[in-house]
């Protein structure tokens, strides 16, 4: 088990307290010239963790204990959401983060897995949240099993698309998810039953009897009630992240790997191609599903304007800047695309043209994208027989 | 009588719009097999240099419009055929060797950096702005329906803008040298062809198209508008694939396939279901498209691999 490059386990717990720190700064800086500091910080810090390895061993100890490094980085997400329990904004911007990073997983189990590339992300996350706002106003439905059928809902409109994109490929399926993603907005804006442009509120979730807008049932006075809504999130996202890497690691991501890097062989394999991309398709609509769903009732308005077109490429931005197929890289992604906007006011105006141009870059010069993939290794420890 | 005229002629305009997107599609998928999905933006591009160049003009106190029409054209021709030059030299070629979905990407994302930037850099340009009328506007009556003059220019316009590219492909030397890249670009190499050259000529030749194709679609509804591009390049790629991607005569069917449904959607809906708001026209003609690429995946004319552009 000891490596050359042994990396102290509590050094690996050094820098996830210095992770945390450091996003802690980041939420809290106020200032544009602080924001600008931490940046150039977080820049120089990559720089010189590349040059000397230490993000390789950084990355090779968090492998070689995988239990250990998800411990900590659920107990450093605890921890930033007790630091800012009294904190409206920053609540929402992390619930924000974490939903659109699982909506960003089913994307990957689409796109990074099993090749099928799915231009219509916003439009499912859209489903499930309009699904949500209709169940959760009109009918008695427990809040919790309602987001879980927003996301078969999702799952299940967007079996309509299976046919066409089974049946084609490449440009093709691109351009049947692009019609879709578009046709979704136009319809939502036309459409009076489900509140036009305006779109409609959707009431405050009610957990076990408990309704989370009154307030969160611990803490002091002036903890935040979306405390109970970001708890909920990182929930939601830590069960989605360990479905899908589980689902990476078996045989099922195998055989959607071997699908998406070459159906001749896949189907010489005897693997039925159009059963993994169905299978896949649909996973990825469900997950997406459900993080539109919770999205809904934490900022308790849906509108068409949420999920448009420029909405779906932000995610696939986040997808694409994570690295692709990389499930870990979703969460740093999500941050820079979602948080550094927020953060750096004078940006905010020019995101969808920063986060573009920064994709295209990547895809000329970085294609692997900032956290590259790793090759999934079953036995580790033992010298190949 | 006069409405069923009123809606054939905006088809046909549609249509012929449609189709020089399309037929844009069509000739950089023949070159290099690849979608480039910024071509509606540089539609827009295109509509937008003619105005600031109609707006020059003006400044400057050249006022005729015949002298500015040709200088809009011109220079939005120029401009964007430029850009789309560059935009192959410095995106698509060093992307070829990439996964296919990888350009797909880059150019939708181009395209995004496209459209902000004219929202963002361009004088007030997040709002519609006025198209300068610079046809005559006079109209013939043809038994109630007025066909305005300016309007079959147009029509004309796109004829001989899509004939003439169909003549350059087919009759002459460089026509040939793109038939020959997009047939297989390694053999035109060994012919002594210069590939890079061929494939920059093309995309220059496709942005051209759109940027007339987006001067058109200003001077028809006197508005530019810096989003047209997304939906039009939709249409367009739609289109193309419709009638059979890679294929010149499918993109410009395909062209009118699509405005015929789009004109045929907003004309019958609201015949059929009473209830239904003419609105729907676009979610009607995407669904259509949707229905048909399960249909035919293909489009209607199969691409054949030995038959492109």
């Amino acid at each position: 088990m000891t490596h050359k490059h042994a990396f102290p386990l509590s050094l690996l717990v050094a820098a996830f307290v210095g992770l945390t720190v450091y996003v802690w700064l980041f939420l809290h800086a106020e200032s544009q010239i602080a924001v600008a500091a931490l940046v150039a910080v977080a820049a120089v810090a990559v720089a010189a963790g590349r040059r000397w390895g230490f993000t390789r061993r950084f990355e090779e100890a968090a492998l070689a204990s995988p239990t250990l490094s998800r411990s900590l980085s659920l107990l450093s997400a605890l921890a930033l959401i007790a630091a800012f329990h009294d904190s409206h904004f920053v609540l929402l911007m992390l619930c924000a983060v974490l939903l659109y990073a699982t909506a960003c997983l089913g994307l990957t189990v689409q796109f990074g897995y099993s090749g099928v590339a799915n231009f219509a992300g916003a439009a499912f996350f859209g489903i499930g949240s309009y699904a949500t706002a209709v169940m959760a106003a009109h009918t008695q439905i427990p809040h919790l099993l309602v987001i879980l059928l927003s996301g078969l809902i999702a799952a299940v409109i967007g079996s309509v698309l299976i046919t066409p994109v089974l049946r084609t490929r490449g440009h093709y399926a691109a351009l049947v998810t692009i019609a879709f993603g578009i046709l979704f907005k136009t319809f939502l804006e036309v459409n009076d039953v489900l509140g036009g442009p305006q779109g409609l509120q959707v009431p405050g979730m009610q957990l076990f009897g408990h309704a989370l807008n009154d307030g969160a049932p611990f803490g002091t006075a002036d903890t935040s009630f979306y405390v109970s809504y970001a708890l909920l999130s990182l929930g939601v996202f830590a069960l989605v992240y360990a479905l899908v890497s589980a689902l990476e690691r078996s045989w099922i991501g195998l055989s959607m790997d071997v699908v998406r890097t070459d159906e001749t062989a896949a189907a010489t394999f005897g693997l039925h191609i159009a059963r993994w991309k169905v299978i896949a398709f649909t996973t990825g609509n469900f997950f997406a599903g459900i993080a539109g769903a919770l999205y809904g009732l934490v900022s308790g308005f849906v509108a068409p304007n949420n999920f448009t077109f420029a909405d779906s490429l932000l995610m696939l931005s986040i997808v694409i800047l994570g690295g692709l197929g990389n499930i870990v890289g979703l969460l740093p992604a999500a941050m820079i695309v979602l948080v550094l906007p927020e953060k750096l006011q004078f940006i905010q105006e020019y995101r969808f043209l920063l986060f573009a141009a920064l994709v295209i870059v990547i895809l000329l010069f970085r294609p692997q994208g900032l956290l590259p993939r790793t090759t999934r290794i079953f036995f580790r420890g033992e010298s190949s027989r | 009588m006069s409405e069923i005229g009123q809606y054939i002629f905006n088809g046909l305009m549609l249509g012929m719009i449609y189709a020089m997107v399309a037929v844009g599609f069509t000739l950089f998928f023949g070159v290099l097999d690849v979608i480039k999905f910024s071509h509606g933006d540089m539609l827009m591009v295109g509509a937008f240099a003619g105005l600031a160049a109609s707006m020059g003009l003006t400044a400057a106190g050249l006022d005729a419009p015949w002298a500015q029409l040709l200088c809009v054209v011109l220079f939005a021709v120029g401009l964007t055929g430029l850009l789309g030059a560059g935009i192959a030299r410095f995106l698509i070629l060093p992307l070829h060797k990439a996964p296919p979905l990888n350009t797909l990407l880059a150019t939708l994302m181009l395209g995004t950096v496209i459209r902000e930037a004219v929202r963002l850099f361009y004088p007030d340009g997040s709002n519609p702005k006025p198209f300068p009328a610079l046809l005559p506007t006079a109209s013939v009556d043809l038994g109630g329906f007025a066909l305005r003059v300016d309007n079959l220019m147009l029509l004309v316009a796109g004829l001989l803008a899509i004939g003439s590219v169909h003549f350059l492909i087919t009759r002459t030397k460089l026509g040939m040298a793109i038939r020959a890249v997009a047939q297989d670009g390694e053999t035109a190499r060994l012919m002594g062809i210069n590939f890079e050259a061929v494939v920059l000529l093309t995309f220059a030749l496709g942005s051209g198209l759109a940027a007339l194709a987006g001067i058109m679609n200003g001077l028809y509804y006197n508005e530019v508008n810096f989003s047209i591009g997304l939906l039009l390049g939709v249409i367009g790629f739609a289109a193309a694939i419709l009638g059979g991607l890679g294929n010149l005569y499918g993109a410009i069917l395909g062209g009118f396939l699509f405005a015929s449904l789009q004109v045929l959607g907003s004309a019958l809906l609201p015949a059929l279901i009473p209830d239904v708001p003419s609105a729907y026209k676009d979610v009607f003609a995407f669904a259509a498209v949707i229905i048909f690429m399960a249909w035919k995946p293909t489009g209607l004319i199969a691409e054949k691999s030995s038959e492109r552009v």
